[in-house]
């Protein structure tokens, strides 16, 4: 009897889990109206529905910590493979993605790519959200000579392993808050901040960006007024952002994805703490799901982010994009979160790099990868050092400003407006 | 810096409470069936969302819509017991661990569903609101949450210690067979008990939400918080778990504060160490008498 009630059970959670798992394993790509890519289709659409599917094996975080972040990777990978599907495929192939979900976790990542490349023989690997996932990830996809283009994997450890399979598209993160640095340095003396706090989670992502920002402000002649670092299983922010409140600092640098962001704002608006600039790594690039969080735009005004890419840039097949995107998935530009266009970017870099080696040959996709080539991205131009890093891409600085995030710094970037200094009083 | 760590102590006592809540659903629902819920964590979020829900589809304010989703959590936590625990006959510790933290993922698949997995925090007035003490401002909603620790645990207490239904309850606590032999009826007990270890999770959920952004995979963070609060009060203890809870952030906070948020919770679980080679069963852990 007992064996039967447990039966029973173990076959209903099983029915359930299986009907409430988010990940989508694997997807194909129905066609949707999408604009054309930067890469002229190899192929008609006709000869690509004759020959089977170039397979993109893929581990994404769609549960756990990094779920919100790994869902919009998705919707990026999903909407390049529907433009190119659109366009014709891949060397006249359509292209099918095998998404499966990591949960966030750097072990359940590895056993995922190692599947993927032996048991579902994938042609090649997209990366993982994060720092943290990507380095396991690469180490994995190395030992079967698979190259391991990723938009979310920037942090340096990735890039110190010695290995040369893997690249990341997008800004590499050390330097994201640079143009926060040159911004800062470029006011007048007589405004110019003297004093500055951060706080940083120890995360592969985020304390990089801090440590080289606080080092150049330094440089600067800002000084420092309070530093912390904070373990990624924080909950209670109060006490940090307490010291923060205390230092009178007049510039804040918070190492955060949104989470932690939002602790730490609510802090300093229940404490009437006001800096002139507040800025994090991550958080206020989440459109949408950023000013509900914090309770409103309003709330948002004058908060600053770094990033490499935003909807109003002038790159290559960005505007068709962004309305691809909200075709799709509905929103505004502004909704859009940054790392959609970092999935579409490492799909539009493979892309260009398979057509014109004219080859799945992963071999080859590493060295034409290398060859100092430059690529077109929704984020801007993609070339490659030798570690695997992005040289040729832009940090962009920017702010909310009555309601949107839009580029304040360099001046000269498509759409830049005047930045609003110092920031107002939180309403 | 001591007034860094007089507002570390207050923050930790307010926030102390908020987990408290928490935590004593957890704890009473080991203590009278002998059961981990794993699922503690993720009940905890689902009432933040019910809040959420209620707040951002009806406008209803928080603390009233309470009176909602605490009698519907409660309805829930009866269902579960009824159905997913009671039938659990042999091996129940071990067995209801892998049955509640399956119940935790089919919650956190359906909040994902219903909620997305974008993070989303509660709003109002009183979170916003703060109270000038000298030079710190105290946010109404860790007043407010406070007052509603502690009226939900003065309930409580008296539910557990005045009536009919407290006694046979802390006779299933202290020894279940002897409980079952002097006509109690234990499995009743048991389902209301759980039903009012959810029901506590909704309040306990709803306070969360309004000081921490939270999405669906939120309850990994903290079910592992609230089993070492459980462990510091002692399994099974209700005057435990509200100290314990206290305890525990104090502790992370004053040591985040004078030291660094780095070594906050190495501290903590340093004392806790030593406090178990003290007090193998906790500060207030029963586990002898519950060995007859």
């Amino acid at each position: 009897m007992n064996k039967r009630i447990v039966f029973v059970f173990a076959l209903v959670v099983a029915l359930l889990l299986a009907s409430c798992a988010p990940a989508a394993t694997p997807t194909s790509a129905p066609p949707t109206a999408a604009p054309a890519t930067s890469v002229p289709a190899p192929t008609t659409a006709a000869t690509a529905t004759q020959a089977p599917p170039i397979k993109i094996g893929i581990s994404l975080s769609l549960s756990g910590d990094f779920s919100a972040d790994g869902m919009a990777f998705q919707q990026g990978y999903q909407l390049w493979a529907d433009m190119v599907n659109k366009n014709g495929g891949l060397l006249g192939r359509q292209v099918q993605l095998d998404i499966v979900s990591d949960a966030s976790s750097p072990d359940q990542v590895q056993t995922n790519y190692q599947k993927l490349i032996t048991v579902d023989k994938v042609d090649l690997v997209f990366g993982p959200f994060s720092t943290l996932l990507t380095k396991p990830s690469s180490v994995v996809a190395n030992r079967y000579g698979y190259a391991l283009v990723e938009g979310a994997g920037g942090g340096p450890s990735v890039f110190t392993q010695g290995l040369n399979n893997v690249f990341d598209v997008s800004l590499p993160v050390a330097n994201n808050l640079t143009s926060f640095v040159q911004y800062i340095l470029s006011l007048p003396p007589a405004q110019r901040p003297t004093t500055a706090a951060y706080a940083t989670e120890d995360d592969p992502f985020t304390q990089p960006q801090v440590d080289l920002a606080k080092q150049q402000l330094e440089a600067g002649g800002v000084k420092t007024a309070s530093y912390q670092v904070y373990p990624a299983e924080t909950t209670d922010f109060n006490p940090i952002g307490d010291k923060i409140i205390a230092s009178k600092a007049q510039v804040v640098v918070v190492g955060t994805l949104l989470p932690d962001f939002t602790a730490f704002l609510q802090r300093f608006r229940q404490q009437h703490y006001n800096p002139q600039a507040f800025i994090a790594t991550a958080g206020p690039d989440q459109g949408d799901a950023f000013t509900k969080a914090i309770g409103g735009a309003n709330v948002a005004e004058a908060i600053m982010v770094p990033n490499g890419w935003y909807a109003g840039s002038n790159n290559p097949g960005n505007a068709d994009m962004v309305k691809a995107y909200i075709a799709q998935y509905g929103g505004t530009p502004d909704s859009i979160s940054s790392d959609v266009p970092e999935a579409v970017s490492v799909g539009q870099v493979v892309e260009q790099a398979v057509t014109k080696i004219n080859s799945l040959d992963n071999a080859k996709l590493i060295a034409e990868l290398h060859s100092g080539d430059t690529f077109n991205s929704v984020q801007g131009d993609v070339k490659f050092d030798s570690t695997g890093q992005n040289v040729a891409a832009l940090a962009y600085l920017f702010q909310w400003q009555n309601g949107s995030l839009v580029p304040i710094f360099p001046a000269n970037a498509a759409g830049a407006v005047q930045p609003e200094f110092p920031k107002p009083n939180w309403p | 810096m001591a007034q860094l760590i007089l507002e570390a102590i207050i923050t930790g006592i307010l926030s102390g409470a908020v987990y408290a809540l928490m935590a004593s659903g957890l704890t009473l629902i080991f203590g009278v069936m002998e059961i981990i819920n794993i699922a503690q964590g993720a009940l905890v979020i689902l009432g933040a969302y019910l809040s959420y829900a209620l707040q951002d589809k009806f406008h209803i304010d928080l603390f009233m819509g309470l009176l909602l989703t605490m009698p519907v959590m409660f309805l829930l936590g009866l269902l579960i017991e009824i159905v997913l625990i009671r039938p659990l006959k042999r091996d129940r510790t071990m067995l209801s661990i892998l049955v509640t933290f399956a119940i935790a993922l089919i919650i956190e698949g359906v909040l994902g569903v219903f909620f997305g997995t974008n993070y989303v925090q509660l709003h109002s007035w009183y979170i916003d609101s703060t109270i000038q003490i000298g030079d710190y401002y105290l946010s109404y909603i860790y007043i407010f949450g406070f007052v509603l620790s502690l009226i939900l645990l003065g309930l409580l207490y008296f539910l557990l210690y005045r009536t009919k239904f407290g006694f046979g309850l802390r006779a299933s606590m202290q020894n279940r067979t002897a409980a079952e032999l002097i006509g109690i009826d234990v499995e009743r007990v048991s389902a209301i008990t759980f039903g009012i270890g959810v029901a506590l999770a909704a309040a306990g959920g709803m306070a969360y939400g309004a000081t921490s952004a939270f999405n669906p995979a939120s309850h990994l963070d903290l079910i592992s918080r609230l089993l070492v609060i459980i462990i510091l009060g002692g399994m099974g203890s209700m005057k435990g778990a509200p100290i314990a809870s206290v305890v525990m952030l104090v502790i992370e906070d004053v040591t985040s504060v004078i030291w660094s948020p780095v070594w906050a919770n190495t501290v903590f679980f340093a004392l806790l160490v030593v406090i178990l080679l003290v007090r193998p069963r906790g500060l207030f852990g029963q586990l002898e008498s519950r060995k007859q």
